[in-house]
């Protein structure tokens, strides 16, 4: 019986809440932008990334990716704001995907550009949002087709024991840039990167990547989420020269590091 | 007078899908290339519901006895179509079919052949086994309303490489690999035509999905070595001398070394798919679209090699 009533508290205050929050969205609609992309979901990625934050559509923001994804495990895409100033945080969303949100990336002492490949689960818009220090969402994208079902699909390593004794081993390789100014780091790491929506397989991927210079001081932060492709394969531009190390984790606590030297 | 203009109704709708499941026209045309020998030339372009998937080269050999048919296109409609094709020109039985290979474009007319052996290299069967399912569904979703009814029929017959006699005709089946891991050429020895599915393209840009560009390249040397006198090429018009090998040797051999050396500059994917594509493939049909897709195919694999492996350090 006590149960019962405080479940029914509960419910009363949760529709209020639920009321006061409506009142709250007719006095101040938070309309979003229109989207150059037309696609279905806009209003729920804004309501979910960008709401009540300022956001405008930047042609600054490129997103590279093919027009068919040939490999819907293994999409390839490259995110890049050069010419904005001061970019703090880089989002990546696939829209129509069942898992939204692909990675975030902090280019601390990087240039705002990263390339990776993702799992897709049917054709959408991309979208790259770059959030400079004024907290303003710079934000560009492009359609890909797709004939899909890469997020639902198991990972290789799902039905192959071979990566338990190879989980989160680290390869890569720097390329100095020609001016010597900046270095390309790409880097491949061995994890199945369940998504959790393929049948009977639990969500399990690296959440966490940091990158920071032989002093230890940062250079780049990679938050990724379950749609980053299986093994994943990363580029970066990184400011300055030197060995990077690189370090991080998955969703159950194995962590991974190691130096990559020039 | 309402009752009458009900049924009428009625009596068009029951009629209706009579007149609009109709199957899709391929408009095939045989072309004689030999004596006995026919083509059925594809589109150079890619999977449509415009084209019904016809972008394939077909062919059959009219023997003494029967004839022989290599490849049966992308669609239950495709196969009836090319068999009421071939009985057009004969009377004679179709006694044998060759399957080249394990793509959707060149087997999913198996279902017009009930009964006829449908020969395979082992290797071909199996990849059909696998990921026949998957190569039908991703068809229909590119050709549409073509491939109305088209199901998987897998080979019968277990293709070995060698001499056969058959219709009275003396067939020598040349296995090779590259293209996939099981390409079955098909040489008339009679016309000295060489059907080479799929190891070699014409005028239209190779596809990768399943490509081994060594083996590939070493194949395409033992084909210069055949005594051919006309070339039936997977996709593109027929040849009648080299420059077919040599077009698809170019471009495999430029493929490999500009993704080699993108893979060695530390170029990512998105990057390598910008790339400037030299000026004389230009003029090849599909390329950028075929272009892209083989970079999402073989890059990984190039890409590897360049990035080796950190040994393992105790996690801090």
């Amino acid at each position: 019986m006590t149960a019962m009533g405080s479940l029914r508290i509960a419910v009363f205050v949760l529709g209020q809440a639920g009321l006061a929050s409506a009142a709250l969205a007719l006095e101040r609609p938070a309309e979003p932008p229109a989207d150059p992309l037309k696609s279905p979901a806009w209003g729920t990625i804004y309501g979910r990334y960008f709401k009540d934050q300022k956001v405008v559509f930047d042609d600054r923001v490129k997103v590279i990716a093919p027009a068919n994804a040939e490999n819907p495990l293994d999409v390839p895409v490259q995110v890049s704001a050069d010419g904005l100033d001061g970019v703090e945080e880089m989002v990546v969303v696939a829209d129509l995907n069942p898992i939204q949100k692909i990675v975030s990336y902090e280019p601390l002492r990087a240039l705002p550009s990263l390339a990776f490949r993702f799992k897709v689960e049917q054709s959408t818009p991309i979208r790259a949002a770059a959030r400079t220090h004024d907290g303003v969402w710079h934000l560009g994208g492009v359609w890909l087709s797709a004939a899909g079902g890469g997020c639902t699909t198991p990972s290789y390593a799902s039905g192959d024991a071979v990566w338990q004794t190879r989980l989160n081993e680290v390869s890569g390789r720097l390329w100095p840039s020609a001016d010597a100014k900046t270095q390309r780091l790409r880097l491949r790491l061995i994890h199945p990167m369940d998504t959790g929506l393929a049948n009977g397989i639990p969500a399990f991927y690296i959440d966490r990547i940091l990158l920071s210079d032989a002093k230890g001081e940062a250079l780049a932060r990679v938050h990724s989420y379950e749609p980053i492709s299986e093994n994943p394969v990363f580029s970066f531009d990184l400011k300055g020269s030197g060995p990077v190390r690189v370090s991080g984790g998955d969703i159950q606590g194995n962590k991974f590091s190691a130096e990559i030297k020039p | 007078m309402k009752r009458c203009s009900l049924s009428a109704a009625l009596l068009a709708v029951l009629a209706l899908p009579a007149f609009t499941v109709q199957a899709y026209d391929y408009q095939l045309k045989p072309q004689a290339i030999a004596d006995g020998v026919q083509v059925l030339v594809g589109r150079t372009e890619n999977f449509s519901r415009e084209n019904g998937g016809n972008i394939v080269n077909t062919g059959f050999i009219i023997g003494r006895d029967g004839v022989i048919v290599i490849d049966t296109g992308p669609s239950k409609a495709y196969g009836e179509q090319q068999r009421a094709t071939i009985a057009k020109l004969s009377k004679l039985p179709v006694v044998q079919i060759y399957l080249t290979h394990a793509h959707p474009d060149h087997v999913l007319g198996n279902q017009a052949y009930a009964g006829v052996p449908i020969a395979a290299l082992p290797g071909t069967t199996r990849a059909l086994t696998i990921n026949g399912d998957a190569l039908l569904s991703n068809l229909y979703r590119l050709a549409g309303d073509a491939m109305l009814g088209t199901e998987l029929r897998l080979p019968t017959v277990e293709a070995k490489s060698g001499e056969v006699s058959i219709a009275g005709r003396r067939l020598r089946l040349i296995p090779g690999l590259g293209h996939t891991d099981a390409d079955l050429m098909v040489f008339d020895e009679a016309t000295q035509t060489l059907f080479t599915g799929d190891l070699v393209f014409f005028q239209r840009t190779l596809t990768t999905p399943n490509a081994d560009i060594p083996h590939w390249l070493a194949t395409l040397d033992a084909i210069d070595a055949i005594d051919f006198k006309v070339m039936v090429p997977g996709h593109g018009p027929v040849l009648r001398d080299h420059a077919g090998i040599a077009q698809t040797r170019d471009y495999l051999k430029w493929l490999r070394d500009s993704l080699q050396g993108a893979a060695r500059r530390g170029l990512d994917m998105p990057e390598v798919l910008q790339l400037a594509i030299p000026e004389r493939f230009q003029r090849l049909a599909v390329l950028h679209t075929e272009y892209e897709r083989s970079v999402a195919h073989l890059y990984p694999a190039y890409e590897l090699e360049t990035l080796p492996t950190v040994p393992k350090s105790r996690p801090q």
